[in-house]
């Protein structure tokens, strides 16, 4: 209430004007019941001149010093295609609706400011889009060097790599374990000269590049600050993501190398070495996606996403970091899937919580801590093998919700997913997807359009309170990490994503082309074919780089590195650095942190 | 064939996506088989170790990150040289369809794709149990 004080001037100055009379004695105008606002056409021109002054308030403190220091769009569509103007932001009295003004304040706001509900720019899209990321990678570092300056001149914005899963398991490509996986579902990176190929003639100090890399995330930033570096960028120009979220690894994704621990001390390490040298680099990308990939619902994908954050959050305050120095460098990662509305609701109650743990569980004071800025990634999940091409219809769907939702940066699934990785034909409608979202479908020419949708509100609030009663339920058991030490969090996405697929078998739930509409596809469709000589090639390479490289300067950062490894205060990104320099190989790095900290296994039962 | 089935679920290679392999799990335990569950990121070799100990019946691999095609063989080659290739192995996961013959010549029995019901798997043991 105390926030309002300096609506009461306004509210007397509306009374005086209009020259009624009715008595509102109380010290607080905004205590009026609400069945009186509804009945008094007074009571309600006042709420309404209220709102009206919170937009003014806005527009001059927040909106107008961003939109000085980068103007919105001019691209004329700033209005429907019928030339109906487009508010940049629409309010309850816009459409003739009655609002409280309390209630709208504190649940919604404005774009920008406390809670988030509504965005986290003044702007939004209609300042800038969305970045159109789209995660690529595969084969050698020097073919996906290729797909990348091909999207990036068909417009894409940013750079997201996707690394196979050797490397995201820290061996190198002539390790035993890596035998079938070399550069299948990403590329294969085994050392700096890899990652000196895989960004040929892409100047670092212009594109934004997302990694997503987890339980050797200190090592592949480690190799892309020493490339910029090779390049003249120096590390606090550098824009980007490292997805470093090691606790999903263990719930959903499967990319663990060490117990959670000495994991969270990497993190907490990358976060402290961040804030320091890069200041503009997200030093985690907290991950609902795989979490909902691995079966569970928007709930839970809520709950536990930012029960996750509250662990990193807690870890970092425990290694001695200032909320406000580290937080406003967490990004955040969701899925975007088929049931529209209650996609949208997701991102935005996602937003509200995320700024009420910050402020309120943590104290933090800046505003730019408590926003939620996050990518979204259509699901994978919800595409079929059957019927393939539906699913560009599919990924259109699940690309508006996360447009509607108001994601920072967005990567749409191909049509083909189900059936191989990506062609390139398919990314590009993929690609495509996306830019007539921004530049046919209006959607993003007003901020928030969904608000004050009674259903969309009603489920945001909904999903909330949920995921709310989740975290409590996670708070009691000892937090995330103990949550998902006991199987917890496992447990409760299997039971859902178990439920899913009976009620798919039962047709309880109808997917089309699955338990309905089954017609036969024949049209044939192009799948990638991998190129059969890439684990080749990649030894050869690795082989080339150790016979050529300083081998006592090699040994030497090794054995510091093991050695920082042992003192629990030193920050591992210094001697994680200098092992790249000197083409140390991420599995000699890997092994050598293994020597130290052990390696974790999963228990799993059904 | 054994009165009561044993079935191996395994995650051969380095891909941790196993919504499907437990899903497929739970779905066969619940219709009546005995089931166990690898867990993700297991070798050829640790799966046909862990097949021939639990002494199974069937041994269902899940692979969703494209090295089906040397995963799966290894597999078969192993079970061979171990002599348990009456071990009636079949797959699943993101599998394009110009790799199922492929895979079938090599002794895999039968691929699933994704979005297939379970009855179809039942159907496929069951039909093998009567063949004996």
């Amino acid at each position: 209430m105390s926030s309002f004080s300096s609506g009461q001037p306004l509210i007397s100055c509306c009374l005086s004007t209009v020259g009624y009379s009715i008595t509102i004695r109380t010290a607080n105008p905004f205590e009026i019941s609400i069945q009186r606002l509804y009945r008094e056409p007074q009571a309600r021109y006042n709420e309404f001149m209220a709102l009206q002054n919170e937009r003014k308030t806005w527009e001059q403190d927040v909106l107008s010093p961003v939109v000085k220091k980068h103007p919105e769009r001019n691209d004329g569509i700033l209005e429907t295609a019928s030339r109906i103007p487009l508010q940049r932001v629409f309010l309850p009295d816009d459409a003739g609706l009655p609002a409280d003004h309390d209630q709208y304040m504190e649940k919604l706001g404005f774009p920008g400011t406390y809670p988030f509900t509504r965005g986290v720019q003044p702007t939004m899209y209609r300042g800038r889009y969305w970045t159109m990321r789209q995660y690529a990678g595969f084969g050698t570092a020097e073919e996906s060097n290729e797909r990348y300056r091909y999207l990036l001149s068909q417009g894409q914005t940013g750079l997201s790599v996707a690394f196979d899963l050797p490397t995201q398991i820290g061996y190198d490509s002539d390790h035993p374990m890596a035998f079938g996986e070399v550069g299948k579902v990403g590329v294969a990176i085994d050392s700096l000269a890899d990652m000196e190929s895989l960004f040929d003639q892409i100047p670092l100090d212009k594109v934004s590049t997302s990694m997503t890399i987890n339980a050797p995330a200190a090592i592949l930033l480690a190799m892309y600050l020493v490339v910029a570096e090779k390049q003249g960028v120096s590390p606090d120009k550098l824009r980007g993501t490292i997805q470093n979220d090691i606790l999903k690894e263990y719930v959903a994704r499967g990319t663990y190398m060490f117990p959670p621990t000495p994991s969270m001390r990497l993190i907490t390490n990358t976060f402290a070495f961040c804030t320091t040298e890069m200041p503009r680099w997200n030093s985690i990308s907290i991950s609902g996606y795989h979490i909902r990939e691995a079966g569970s619902d928007a709930v839970q994908e809520v709950a536990f996403t930012l029960a996750d954050a509250i662990a990193y959050v807690e870890a970092a305050l425990t290694a001695g970091l200032n909320v406000d120095d580290f937080a406003d460098r967490l990004s955040f990662f969701f899925n975007s899937s088929s049931d529209l509305l209650e996609e949208v609701a997701k991102f935005r109650a996602a937003r509200r919580m995320w700024a009420r743990i910050l402020k309120e569980r943590f104290g933090a004071q800046s505003d730019k801590s408590m926003a939620m800025r996050f990518h979204a990634q259509t699901s994978g999940a919800a595409l079929t093998a059957q019927q393939p091409h539906n699913n560009v219809i599919r990924v259109t769907l699940h690309a508006l919700a996360a447009v509607l939702g108001g994601a920072q940066s967005l990567h749409t699934n191909s049509f083909d997913e189900a059936l191989s990785l990506p062609t390139e034909q398919a990314v590009l409608t993929a690609l495509r997807t996306q830019q007539i979202l921004a530049l046919e479908s209006g959607v993003a020419n007003t901020i928030d359009p969904l608000a004050g949708s009674y259903a969309v509100e009603a489920l945001t609030d909904e999903i909330e309170r949920r995921a709310f009663a989740y975290i409590q339920r996670i708070d009691d058991a000892g937090g995330m990490v103990r949550a998902i030490e006991q199987g917890m969090i496992q447990g409760e996405i299997e039971d859902t994503a178990y439920q899913f697929q009976r009620d798919i078998e039962s047709k309880a739930r109808t997917i089309v082309g699955i338990n309905a509409h089954t017609a036969q596809d024949t049209t044939p469709i192009d799948v990638m074919k991998h190129n059969p000589q890439v684990a080749n090639q990649q030894q050869e390479k690795l082989a080339v780089v150790k016979a050529s490289r300083d081998e006592s300067a090699v040994l030497a950062t090794l054995a510091a590195l093991e050695h920082a490894a042992r003192d629990e205060t030193a920050n591992l990104m210094y001697p994680i650095t200098d092992c790249v320099r000197e083409y140390a190989t991420l599995g000699e790095i890997s092994d050598t942190l293994r020597s130290v900290f052990g390696e974790f296994r999963q228990h799993t039962t059904i | 064939m054994q009165n009561k089935i044993r079935i191996l679920v395994g995650k051969p290679g380095l891909d941790g996506h196993d919504r499907g392999a437990k899903y497929i799990a739970r779905a066969l335990r619940d219709a009546g088989y005995e089931v166990i569950y690898s867990g993700i990121r297991q070798t050829p070799e640790a799966l046909v170790h862990m097949a021939i100990q639990e002494d199974v019946d069937f041994l269902g691999l899940s692979l969703l990150s494209g090295a089906h095609n040397e995963l799966f063989p290894r597999v078969i080659r192993l079970l061979k040289e171990k002599g348990a290739e009456d071990i009636i192995v079949f797959g699943g996961g993101i599998i394009p369809d110009e790799d199922i013959p492929g895979l079938k010549e090599a002794g895999i029995r039968a691929v699933f794709p994704p979005g297939t019901a379970i009855q179809h798997v039942i159907d496929f043991i069951e039909e093998c149990r009567a063949k004996g």
